[in-house]
C-alpha cells in the first residue's frame, strides 16, 4: 500500500494540521508515513503546504512531485499543485476560495467543496479546512474518519481539547459531503 | 516494540539524547534546528539537567567543552554558520580528547546562503573542519528514526574514542515528521578516569592541548591518529537493491531517501540500479564502494551540493570503475523523479566524468 | 625553604609555600607579577581547603602555565573562552570550587563577549583577572588595557585615542552588570596593596563558597619584559600610572555588612 498527497493553501488555514493529523492517523493505524512541511521563504510568499506519504514500507522521498491526491485551499494552490496531480489522481478544491479559473488538471477527478458552507452548516466556519480533510480522508480511503477523531486528543494542542467534537463534526461533514459526490470523482 | 511517536527530525535528536543520558545541553538559536534546543529547554529541568542559551555559538560550544571534561555526557547543536563558528572548539575538543556530540542539521551557503537543504558542510565535518590535524567521526541519518538511533550512537562513540562525534543531517531531516520507535537505551557509559572532578583521592589532573616540550606534540599527533585508525572499524553502510544492479547510487542523507524511491522508479521501468547509502561519512565506507564498484561496475554519485563526497568515492574506488556524479545545489529539493531521470541520462552518456 | 629545613635549624616558620603550589621553579620573567598571583591564589584554596574541590579553567597567555604551578584539576581553554569552559564546568559541577584565571587580552579582547555574559548570567564562579596592559605571551603587542600613548609592538608610536580607543575599564564594566555580585580592582606592587589583593581573594572565594554569586577581582600587574623596563621600574609603573587610570578599590559588594 503506497499513498502520497499534496495539501496546500494559505498559511493560517490550517494546511499544516491537516497533514499532520493525517499522519499521525496512519502512524496509529500501524503504517510508515512521513509528514514534510514547506516552510520559510515559499510560506512567506503567501503558501504552505505539506507532502504526507504513508505506506506500509519504510517511506523513501518525503518530496513528492505528482501526488496521487491533492487538497489545494487558495488560488495560487490551486495553480501550482492542480496541474501536478496525477492522471487518474483526486483534485480536492475548495471552492469556497479558489476560483474556477484556477482549476487546471489532467486529472478528470475533480471535487470541489464548498467548505467554508458546510463549515458554517454545523456552526464552525474556523473549521474549513476539517471539512476537506473529511473527504480527502473518505475518498482516499487510506484511513478511516474514526481514525482521524480517535488522533485528535493527541494531535491537538491540550488548550484546544474542548474543540474536538467539533473537529470530529467537522470530519465527518466532509466525509459524508464526499460520500453523496463520490459518484462525480 | 517500544513507544511509536510522531515527532519532527530535530526532537527526535534531542530525544535521543536524553535517552542516552545527555543532561547538558549548550547552544544559540539557529534555523532550521531551533527544535533541539527548544526541547531541551523543556525538558532538560526536568531532569535536573541544564539547558543554557549561550551568547553565541562559540560560547556553547565551550560550555560543552568544559561540561564534557567534568566527564557528563553533553551536546550542542547548531547549523552550518553555526557549526563554522563551533570549529574551533571541536578542534580543542579533539585536541583535548574530550567526548562530546555536536549536531549539524545543515542549511545552505556559502555565507548567509539560505535555509534550504544542503549538503554543502560535506568536506567540513569529514575533514575536521577546525585546525590542526584532526578527524571527528561523523554520522548521517536519512530518516527521523535514525536522527534518534545515531545520536544515541553517537554519545557511545564520543566515549569510546574520547572524541567528539558529529550527527550530520540537514534542513529536511530537521523538519520532517515522522513516527519514531523510542528505543529504550539500556548500555551502561564507561567510567572516565581522565574526567575533571577535583583532585579528591588522587593526584591532580588536566586536560589541554597545548604542547610545547620537544616532541612531545608529534607524540601526541600520532597518539591522534593511531586512534583515527581505530576509528575506521566504525565505518557503516546500508545497500538497497543493490544485489543484481549494473549501476549503484552512492548518496547520504536527504538525498539517499529520497533516491531510494527514484531506485524503485528505475526499477519498476528494468532498469537494474541499487542504492548504497553511507551511515557514516567519517570515516567513510571505503570498503563497500569498492566492494559495490567491483560488483556493478559502475557508480553514480548524488549530493545536494556541488560535489564533495563523491571525491570520496572516487579515492575508495581508485580509478578501477566509472563514478559519475549529479549535483544539485540548494535552491530547490529536488524529486525521486528529477533524479531517476538524470540517473537515466548518466547512464545514456556512458561511464566516468 | 621548607618547614622541615626551618625546623632543623631550630629557627621559627613564619611563612611557607602554600599547599597547593606546586614545588617548582617560576618560569616567569624576572619582576613579572605571575608568580605573586598564583601564590595568592593558591594560599585561598588552602585558606577554605578547597584543592580537592577545585576544577580551574585555564586561559590563553602567559596564565595558560596555571596548571605547572597549581596542584589541583585545570582545564586548558581556547583563547578568551575561559568563562564559557569555565559556566559548563560548574554547571555540570556545581559543588566544586570553579575559578578562571585570564589576562587582559584573553578577557577583555576576545572572550568579551564570554565574559560579560558570564557575569550576567550570575555564574557562581571567580575570575582572577591579570591586567598587565600588554599582550605577554605572543610578544608585547597592544592589548585593550594598555595605556595611551604606551609603545607595543603593534603600537610602535603609542596608543593612540583616535583609531585605538583608550583602554577599558574591565571591572567598572563588570559591576554595571546585574549578575556580578563581587567585582574589585587591586595590584600587588607593594605590601600594602599585597594586602588588601589577599583579602580581596579571600572574599572572592566566600562568595562563590558561600553561593553568592559571580566574583571578579582585577589586579594589576607588571610586564617588565614588554614593557622594556627593570623590575622595580615596572613595579613603580603599575602603582603608579596604572592605578591612576585603573583606581583600585571595590566597585561591587553586593553581601557587605550593611553599615547601621
Amino acid at each position: 500500500m503506497y499513498f502520497d498527497t499534496i495539501i496546500a493553501g494559505f498559511g493560517g488555514q490550517g494546511v499544516l494540521f491537516m497533514g499532520n493529523l493525517m499522519a499521525y492517523a496512519a502512524m496509529e493505524a500501524g503504517r510508515q508515513v512521513t509528514f514534510m512541511p514547506v516552510y520559510g521563504v515559499e510560506m512567506r510568499g503567501g503558501t504552505a503546504n505539506c507532502t504526507v506519504v504513508i505506506s506500509d514500507r519504510q517511506v523513501g522521498s518525503p518530496i513528492v512531485h505528482e501526488p496521487q491526491a491533492a487538497v489545494v485551499m487558495n488560488n495560487p494552490s490551486a495553480e501550482k499543485f492542480g496541474p501536478r496531480v496525477k492522471k487518474n489522481g483526486l483534485l480536492l478544491v475548495n471552492s469556497s476560495l479558489v476560483e474556477e479559473q484556477y482549476v487546471k488538471a489532467r486529472t478528470k477527478r475533480i471535487l470541489r467543496v464548498p467548505s467554508l458552507q458546510l463549515a458554517q452548516e454545523i456552526g464552525n466556519p474556523r473549521l474549513a479546512n476539517m471539512i476537506l480533510l473529511g473527504a480527502l480522508v473518505e475518498l482516499s480511503g487510506v484511513v478511516g474518519v474514526a481514525d482521524m477523531v480517535s488522533v485528535l486528543p493527541s494531535a491537538l494542542d491540550p488548550r484546544y481539547h474542548k474543540m474536538i467534537p467539533a473537529n470530529q463534526a467537522a470530519l465527518e461533514r466532509g466525509a459524508s459531503f464526499a460520500q453523496d459526490n463520490r459518484g462525480a470523482v | 516494540m517500544a513507544k511509536r511517536v510522531m515527532v519532527k527530525g530535530n526532537e527526535a535528536v534531542a530525544m535521543g539524547a536524553i535517552a542516552a543520558g545527555c543532561r547538558f545541553y549548550f547552544g544559540y538559536p539557529i534555523t532550521p534546528q531551533n527544535e533541539i534546543p527548544e526541547y531541551m529547554s523543556a525538558e532538560l529541568p526536568k531532569l535536573g539537567g541544564t539547558f543554557i542559551q549561550a551568547e553565541s555559538e562559540v560560547a556553547s560550544i565551550n560550555m560543552v567543552l568544559g561540561a564534557a571534561a567534568t566527564g557528563a555526557r553533553v551536546m550542542t547543536s547548531s547549523s552550518s554558520p553555526g557549526i563554522s563558528l563551533k570549529q574551533e572548539g571541536m578542534s580543542y575538543l579533539c585536541g583535548s580528547e574530550i567526548p562530546a556530540v555536536i549536531v549539524n542539521m545543515s542549511r545552505s551557503g556559502p555565507g548567509l546562503g539560505g535555509i534550504h537543504p544542503s549538503q554543502g558542510d560535506y568536506f567540513q565535518a569529514t575533514r575536521g573542519g577546525g585546525h590542526g590535524d584532526y578527524r571527528t567521526l561523523v554520522l548521517a541519518p536519512s530518516t527521523a528514526q535514525e536522527n534518534y538511533d545515531l545520536t544515541m550512537l553517537a554519545f557511545d562513540l564520543a566515549d569510546k574514542y574520547r572524541n567528539p562525534v558529529m550527527v550530520l543531517g540537514d534542513a529536511l531531516l530537521g523538519q520532517i515528521k515522522e513516527p519514531v520507535e523510542l528505543k529504550p537505551y539500556r548500555k551502561k557509559p564507561p567510567a572516565k578516569p581522565w574526567a575533571l572532578t577535583g583532585c579528591a583521592g588522587r593526584p591532580s589532573q588536566l586536560l589541554k592541548s597545548l604542547y610545547l616540550a620537544d616532541g612531545d606534540l608529534t607524540v601526541h599527533n600520532w597518539n591522534l591518529f593511531k586512534k583515527y585508525q581505530k576509528m575506521r572499524q566504525e565505518a557503516r553502510h546500508e545497500l538497497y537493491r543493490a544485489d543484481d544492479a549494473e549501476v549503484i547510487l552512492v548518496a547520504f542523507g536527504s538525498v539517499a531517501r529520497i533516491l531510494r524511491t527514484s531506485v524503485d522508479i528505475l526499477r519498476d521501468k528494468g532498469k537494474k540500479v541499487g542504492l548504497l547509502r553511507p551511515v557514516t561519512v567519517y570515516p567513510f565506507p571505503d570498503e563497500a564502494v569498492r566492494a559495490a564498484a567491483q560488483a556493478a561496475g559502475r557508480l553514480m554519485v548524488l549530493e545536494l551540493n556541488t560535489g564533495q563526497m563523491v571525491e570520496d568515492v572516487r579515492l575508495a574506488v581508485e580509478g578501477k570503475a566509472p563514478v559519475d556524479f549529479y549535483g544539485c545545489p540548494p535552491g530547490t529539493i529536488p524529486t525521486p523523479e528529477d533524479l531517476a531521470r538524470e540517473v537515466e541520462k548518466m547512464w545514456r552518456k556512458g561511464g566516468g566524468r | 625553604m621548607s618547614a622541615q629545613a626551618a625546623r632543623k635549624k631550630d629557627m621559627e616558620l613564619v611563612l611557607d609555600r602554600p599547599q597547593s603550589l606546586k614545588d617548582v621553579p617560576w618560569h616567569f620573567c624576572p619582576g613579572c607579577h605571575h608568580g605573586v598571583i598564583h601564590r595568592l591564589v593558591a594560599e585561598q584554596i588552602d585558606n577554605f581547603g578547597v584543592r580537592e574541590k577545585c576544577v580551574a579553567a585555564a586561559s590563553v597567555g602567559c596564565s595558560v602555565f596555571l596548571y605547572d604551578y597549581l596542584d589541583i584539576d585545570v582545564l586548558e581553554s581556547p583563547h578568551g573562552r575561559a568563562l564559557a569552559v569555565a559556566t559548563g564546568i560548574k554547571r555540570a559541577l556545581p559543588d566544586r570550587f570553579v575559578f578562571t584565571y585570564q589576562g587582559d587580552g584573553d578577557l577583555a579582547a576576545i572572550g568579551t563577549a564570554e565574559s560579560i555574559h558570564a557575569a550576567n548570567r550570575g555564574e557562581n564562579i571567580t575570575v582572577i583577572f591579570v591586567n598587565n596592559a600588554v599582550y605577554g605571551m605572543t610578544g608585547g603587542q597592544m592589548a585593550p588595557t594598555t595605556l595611551e600613548g604606551q609603545v607595543t609592538t603593534t603600537s610602535p608610536y603609542g596608543r593612540q585615542a583616535d583609531g585605538m580607543g583608550l583602554p577599558i575599564r574591565m571591572a567598572e564594566v563588570m559591576a554595571t552588570l546585574e549578575g556580578a555580585a563581587f567585582v574589585t580592582r587591586v595590584a600587588v606592587d607593594s605590601i600594602k596593596n599585597l594586602k588588601k589583593a589577599r583579602a580581596a581573594m579571600k572574599r572572592a572565594f566566600e562568595y562563590q563558597i558561600k553561593g553568592w554569586g559571580f566574583s571578579f577581582v582585577e589586579v594589576l600587574a607588571s610586564c617588565p619584559t614588554n614593557w622594556k623596563m627593570t623590575p622595580e621600574a615596572a613595579n613603580a609603573r603599575v602603582g603608579g600610572e596604572m592605578a591612576a587610570y585603573f583606581p583600585l578599590g571595590t566597585y561591587k559588594d553586593k553581601h557587605a555588612p550593611k553599615a547601621d
